[in-house]
């Protein structure tokens, strides 16, 4: 494909200027594709672009174990977003980062209900428009259900759960050590499936760092559309606050701010 | 830089799912759920997301052991197996081969699970093939 094709060939270049450990992309080998660090050209054959799997998770922990190198990394709009997240939270330095920015298709936007489809420099592709948030699946439920319709269908979606934790795994901004769903004072072991406190205290977490990737609903085994709970606390964090998630590194969380330092006007 | 992600199949019961295993630094990490695989296709149940936790708990046998008069016994594979071997040939002489039965284990391959019920039928003459998966 062409477009693998393009990306490749910048990969190639990175790796000769030789300031990065390696390219962080995804390798098609065996019929299977999954993550892999591409470390000498010779290897960058197999860089393919899809299935999509987050990568920033995987470039939190390699630049965290090699603290003095440098990583190339393929990153789409969601990749970028979550590092820009994680380097707020500590976790991520971006001046180690090379990326290689790719835009993802009109399709792909729409798969994923995708806000900024592209990272902020494009290396390959084309930006194609956001989804508003207006044209989501999410929006139109909460326009034509009532309240009791809408807690009938979430009711029903958190009964499939089967605790997996799949959800909170795949999560690129899910990166405490102690987590509170591990904690028996908020969710009771051996119960399945578990109480909505459970999926809420999770979407409180995110509220103020979920970049949409759509890893969540893609890693869960019962199909519970959690972006679509997600992305109404990140329209509620634009409303309440003209906060946007994944944008600009020195724009901090208004929830980790004091009502001091950003006071809240006519709230 | 050391990153590699092992392609391999969930050991924990029949259903395979397939998942990736990332070693980072010579160290095992959390398996990434393979997209591409007929079965699972990206998904994970909450054994599979533990897959990877035994291998460096500190409650893990890393010696067989014997069973003996004064609690268990740490040995060599060689001595284990001679053991193994020696009474199950004993059992199968004095009181003929359907003394004896073999579990085979849906953490095992197809294929070696086939060799255990080979060794089974073939070597000491018995049917008595079971599965843990017969709930």
């Amino acid at each position: 494909m062409k477009v693998s094709k393009e990306v490749r060939d910048i990969a190639e270049e990175i790796l000769r200027q030789g300031q990065v450990g390696g390219v962080l992309g995804l390798s098609s080998e065996h019929g299977h594709v999954g993550p892999h660090l591409f470390s000498s050209t010779d290897d960058l054959g197999t860089l393919v672009l899809e299935p999509r799997y987050m990568l920033a998770k995987v470039c939190r922990m390699i630049l965290a174990d090699f603290p003095g190198e440098r990583l190339g990394v393929v990153a789409r709009g969601c990749d970028e977003r979550a590092l820009i997240e994680m380097a707020k939270l500590g976790q991520v330095d971006l001046s180690r980062l090379d990326l290689i920015g790719v835009a993802c298709s009109e399709a792909q936007a729409r798969e994923c209900a995708c806000p900024h489809p592209y990272p902020r420099r494009i290396d390959v592709g084309e930006p194609v428009q956001g989804v508003a948030f207006a044209d989501t699946e999410c929006a139109q439920q909460a326009s034509e259900q009532d309240l009791v319709a809408r807690q009938a269908f979430w009711t029903h979606a958190f009964s499939r759960c089967i605790k997996c934790y799949g959800c909170r795994n795949v999560c690129p901004v899910c990166i405490c050590a102690e987590c509170s769903l591990e904690d028996a004072s908020w969710v009771a072991r051996g119960k399945i499936s578990p109480e909505i406190s459970f999926h809420l205290i999770r979407a409180f977490h995110v509220a103020d760092k979920c970049v949409g990737c759509g890893a969540c609903d893609a890693a869960c085994p019962v199909d519970i559309p959690l972006t679509r709970l997600y992305a109404q606390m990140r329209e509620k964090m634009k409303e309440m606050f003209g906060y946007e998630i994944g944008l600009d590194v020195t724009n901090k969380s208004p929830l980790t701010t004091t009502l001091e330092e950003a006071p809240l006007h006519g709230l | 830089m050391d990153y590699r992600t092992v392609l391999t199949t969930c050991p924990y019961c029949g259903s395979g799912c397939g998942m990736y295993l990332p070693v980072l630094n010579g160290k095992l990490g959390e398996p990434i759920p393979a997209k591409t695989h007929p079965l699972s296709q990206g998904r994970l149940c909450i054994k599979g997301w533990s897959a990877h936790e035994h291998v460096a708990s500190h409650d893990r046998l890393t010696k067989p052991l014997v069973k003996t008069g004064s609690g268990f016994k740490e040995t060599t594979w060689d001595e284990a197996l001679d053991l193994v071997v020696t009474r199950l040939l004993e059992l199968r002489d004095r009181h003929g081969p359907d003394s004896l039965a073999f579990l085979v284990s849906a953490k095992c391959t197809n294929e070696e699970n086939y060799l255990q019920q080979k060794l089974a039928r073939a070597v000491f003459g018995t049917n008595n093939v079971d599965h843990c998966a017969r709930l």
